[in-house]
């Protein structure tokens, strides 16, 4: 039966191509234009580590007072060097690490290869076990290693190609600026897009870390950090009066696994600024939070308006496409009265009509889909061009996207031919037959 | 002609009709919104940043091995920043250059709060710039009032500690916040945290931040030029190219600085990395990007709308014709002109749009509306949607113009000759 309904469907779109042309388009640019706003979207809301985005938690403490707060209310997303390793040293949390963006540059043993600077990141070892770093060689370093200072390092895949050629390189020694450190683990692929760990001190897309080093290590190196250091009061000159100073710039974030867990640590955070406020640091009552990663992307609003209005005008046109193809299904369908007059009349239930009509529809989703896969591959080609370089990279097409873009064109199809389709079904046989 | 035969032929066919005036009414709203944020992002990439934007060349590079942790350290660095400028003023590329950390639009912002006592709130706030006496030449700042710097007055910022320069120069949008009386020059003024005064010697005509970042406090031409050199070690080198040698400095440049520091790194954009060689018209590229980007797609959206729209009326009406062959026919038959024929369509065919229109526009408010909210949007101009609306007008009244002139075609004998 639905080959039949399938032949009566393509004889009836070959009866007027022009129209049947008009509604694959109107689809197929619809369905495309959505989806390649949609790959972006996807890509810069997507939920970075899906598995515990619950537990990891980013604790804010208010080290700058009422006068200071962001938007009059909310306590700056950074941490002081005081508070952090505060915090650090009460380890109340079951994982937790503070952490600050460095790019030390990196030098080869070949000569002819010119120094380049690795971003990077400043962390403590319990970093890797908290966010399932995934590692090719070796791993992270130890507690031990954080309270000793060691010269360890953990690095990527990419640049273990660039210095190693690849090979297992733990145990052996790299040159980051003037100091030497022996790596211990090389990263698998990793590259979570938002990088959310750094959202306090760093754009939310940009290259992958390359560098890893021991919190402790690096501010013994006094490496700076690369970006987001905010103060009120700008402390006098000198690596030991910043890490003094009431200016902030590192991330902090603690793994919560039970709701228990949370509560624990909002009345420790709590107690701890309490105690600041009795010793006179802080003159003002505590104001804290604690967002689980949801919200902490949420609140850093890492997907940008202009991102969300490309969305926003590509579904509108989807819905203008469907609002047309709903008027042109139904022009196509009512033209054949007489015919359904005459299959109702030979005993074809409303049933029947309908799956005739409805499989009529879907193949014109389905073509409008295949040639909306067309489109969205030239639109995200295009897109991958002409956006800013650190989004580009999301932008690409995978085996989901090709499926959820099918399925979107049928869908919408069948969606609009839904009314038409009614209408087919309630068209009086005994009046059809008496006009003609 | 009486429009009421035409109410009476379109309550026949209800659905088509609402369909038309919706999708009407739908592009109307989105497109109005698209053509605003369109012309909003080429307001924003059409200003000028008040420096001379041609034959101008950034360079980053980071001295490694050294971190501006000492007096010595500082000295070292202050040293290999002056042969740095020394070598590249030889250059037969380049005309002048200056050290610094970053240009309008070139990305990240380093700013101060600035009050006119040392003590008390911070009334304003500025994003600074260092220079030195070079910069103004360099950068083809205009100057309004004052001086330039001398080279006597240059200082050192390791980036750490209060700036507090005896002389700074500001940018005309920054002095008249300050003294609105507009007698800024030779004013004492102290940055964060400063206990010296930093006395305004001179105001440059116009300078944009570092960020296209437009909030709403319009800080984006409130500049300093600090007459300090970043003894840092990454640090960027601003270059003058001589007329036309930009492309070729974008070259030497970099050679002449590895010469005097083989283990400098300059970035060379591999590995989604910023590129460390620009020209202000790269800078200026990718500040703008994403915007650019957007006003491309709303472009692009709104034409497939315009074209979806244009040949959905035009399939419909088609369809109308069709239908109507018999009638169409009876009146040719009882002395209907070809003219009236298309005139009927054509006055349904407005009928139909003016309604869809007149909802439009509402829609198009309340569109705008909910971006506003949503995304800090203006409120759209009343003439984006007076343009909008006489272009879906004419638009569906010429897609109905095929149709109608077919109609126009029918001949009479169709009255009688069996559909």
């Amino acid at each position: 039966m639905l080959k039949y309904y399938l032949q009566l469907g393509l004889r009836s779109l070959r009866r007027n191509p022009a129209l049947t042309a008009l509604m694959v388009l109107a689809i197929a640019f619809g369905v495309a234009s959505s989806m390649t706003t949609y790959t972006v979207f996807r890509a810069m809301s997507g939920d970075p580590i899906p598995w515990k985005s619950n537990q990891l938690f980013f604790p804010q403490i208010d080290a700058w007072g009422p006068e200071a707060r962001r938007g009059g209310t909310e306590p700056r997303a950074s941490l002081t060097y005081i508070d952090a390793i505060s915090l650090m040293r009460d380890h109340r949390a079951q994982l937790q690490s503070a952490l600050y963006p460095i790019a030390p540059a990196v030098h080869s043993a070949d000569p002819t290869q010119k120094s380049r600077t690795a971003p990077g990141q400043a962390v403590y070892s319990e970093f890797f076990s908290m966010l399932d770093v995934p590692f090719l060689y070796g791993g992270g370093w130890t507690a031990a290693d954080d309270e000793q200072h060691a010269g360890v390092a953990v690095i990527s895949k990419g640049l273990n190609q660039r210095l190693f050629e690849g090979a297992n390189s733990v145990g052996q020694s790299i040159q980051l600026d003037s100091h030497s450190y022996r790596v211990s683990g090389v990263l698998d692929d990793w590259h979570p897009q938002p990088k959310f760990y750094d959202l306090a001190t760093t754009d939310a897309f940009g290259p992958a870390d390359q560098v890893f080093l021991p919190f402790t290590t690096a501010t013994d190196a006094q490496l700076a950090t690369k970006n987001g250091f905010r103060c009120t009061q700008l402390p006098d000159s000198g690596y030991a009066a910043m890490l003094a100073s009431s200016c902030v710039w590192i991330g902090y974030m603690v793994e919560l696994d039970a709701p228990s867990q949370v509560t624990a640590y909002r009345s420790y955070l709590d107690s701890y600024a309490h105690a600041q406020q009795a010793s006179g640091r802080f003159a003002w009552a505590p104001d804290n939070r604690l967002r689980d990663l949801p919200a902490w992307l949420d609140f850093w609003e890492v997907v940008p308006p202009q991102t969300k209005i490309s969305f926003v005008v590509a579904l509108c046109l989807l819905l203008v496409c469907m609002v047309n193809t709903v008027g042109l299904l139904l022009a196509k369908f009512l033209r054949r009265s007489g015919e359904i007059g005459v299959r109702r009349a030979l005993g074809a239930s409303r049933l029947a009509i309908a799956a005739q009509f409805g499989v009529e529809a879907g193949t014109i989703g389905l073509a409008g889909g295949v040639l909306g896969l067309l489109l969205t591959w030239l639109g995200v080609q295009v897109m991958r061009g002409s956006l800013p370089r650190q989004i580009a990279a999301l932008a690409h097409i995978n085996l989901l996207l090709l499926w959820q873009t099918l399925l979107l064109a049928v869908v919408a199809t069948v969606i609009a031919g839904l009314y038409p389709i009614w209408r087919a079904m309630y068209v009086r046989p005994s009046l059809q037959l008496k006009q003609d | 002609m009486s429009i009421n035969p035409i109410l009476s032929a379109l309550r026949r066919h209800k659905t088509g009709t609402v369909l038309i005036a919706l999708q009407i009414a739908l592009t109307l709203a989105i497109v109005c919104n698209a053509l605003f944020i369109i012309t909003t992002q080429f307001e924003q990439m059409g200003r000028p940043t008040g420096i001379d934007e041609h034959d101008l060349l950034m360079v980053e590079t980071t001295q490694s091995g050294i971190t501006a942790g000492t007096d010595a350290d500082k000295a070292t660095l202050d040293a290999s920043i002056k042969a740095d400028l020394a070598a590249l003023r030889q250059l037969p590329d380049v005309m002048d250059a200056y050290e610094t950390r970053s240009l309008p639009l070139s990305g990240g912002l380093w700013g101060l709060g600035i009050r006119m006592m040392p003590s008390g709130l911070y009334g304003s706030h500025t994003i600074y710039f260092h220079a030195d006496e070079h910069t103004l030449a360099t950068l083809g700042l205009r100057l309004m009032a004052g001086r330039n710097f001398r080279g006597d007055e240059i200082g050192q910022d390791d980036d750490s500690g209060v700036l507090q320069p005896a002389v700074i120069i500001v940018s005309q949008h920054l002095a008249d916040n300050l003294f609105p009386r507009g007698d800024a020059l030779g004013k004492p003024v102290y940055f964060t945290s400063a206990t010296q005064p930093s006395t305004i010697v001179g105001i440059v005509e116009r300078m944009q931040t570092s960020s296209t970042y437009d909030g709403t406090d319009n800080r984006t031409w409130d500049t300093t030029l600090m007459p300090m050199r970043l003894v840092t070690p990454t640090r960027s080198y601003v270059v003058r190219t001589r007329p036309g040698r930009l492309a070729a400095a974008t070259q030497s440049v970099p050679k002449a600085l590895y010469a005097q520091d083989p283990q400098r790194v300059i970035p060379d954009g591999a590995g989604g990395e910023d590129d460390g060689v620009r020209s202000f018209a790269q800078i200026r590229a990718e500040a703008y990007q994403g915007d650019r980007t957007l006003a491309m797609l709303m472009g692009v959206i709104s034409i497939i709308l315009l074209a979806v729209t244009g040949f959905g009326i035009a399939g419909l009406s088609s369809f109308w014709v069709g239908q109507r062959r018999r009638q169409i026919g009876v009146r040719r038959a009882l002395g209907a002109t070809r003219r009236n024929i298309v005139h009927y369509f054509l006055v349904e065919n407005a009928l139909i749009s003016v309604t869809g229109v007149i909802i439009g526009i509402l829609l198009t408010f309340e569109f705008n509306g909910w971006l506003m909210g949503q995304f800090e949007l203006a409120r759209l101009s009343p003439v984006y949607v007076l343009i909008g609306a006489v272009v879906l007008l004419l638009l569906s009244q010429g897609a109905a113009l095929a149709p109608a002139l077919r109609a126009a075609r029918i001949a009479p004998v169709e009255a009688i000759r069996a559909s």
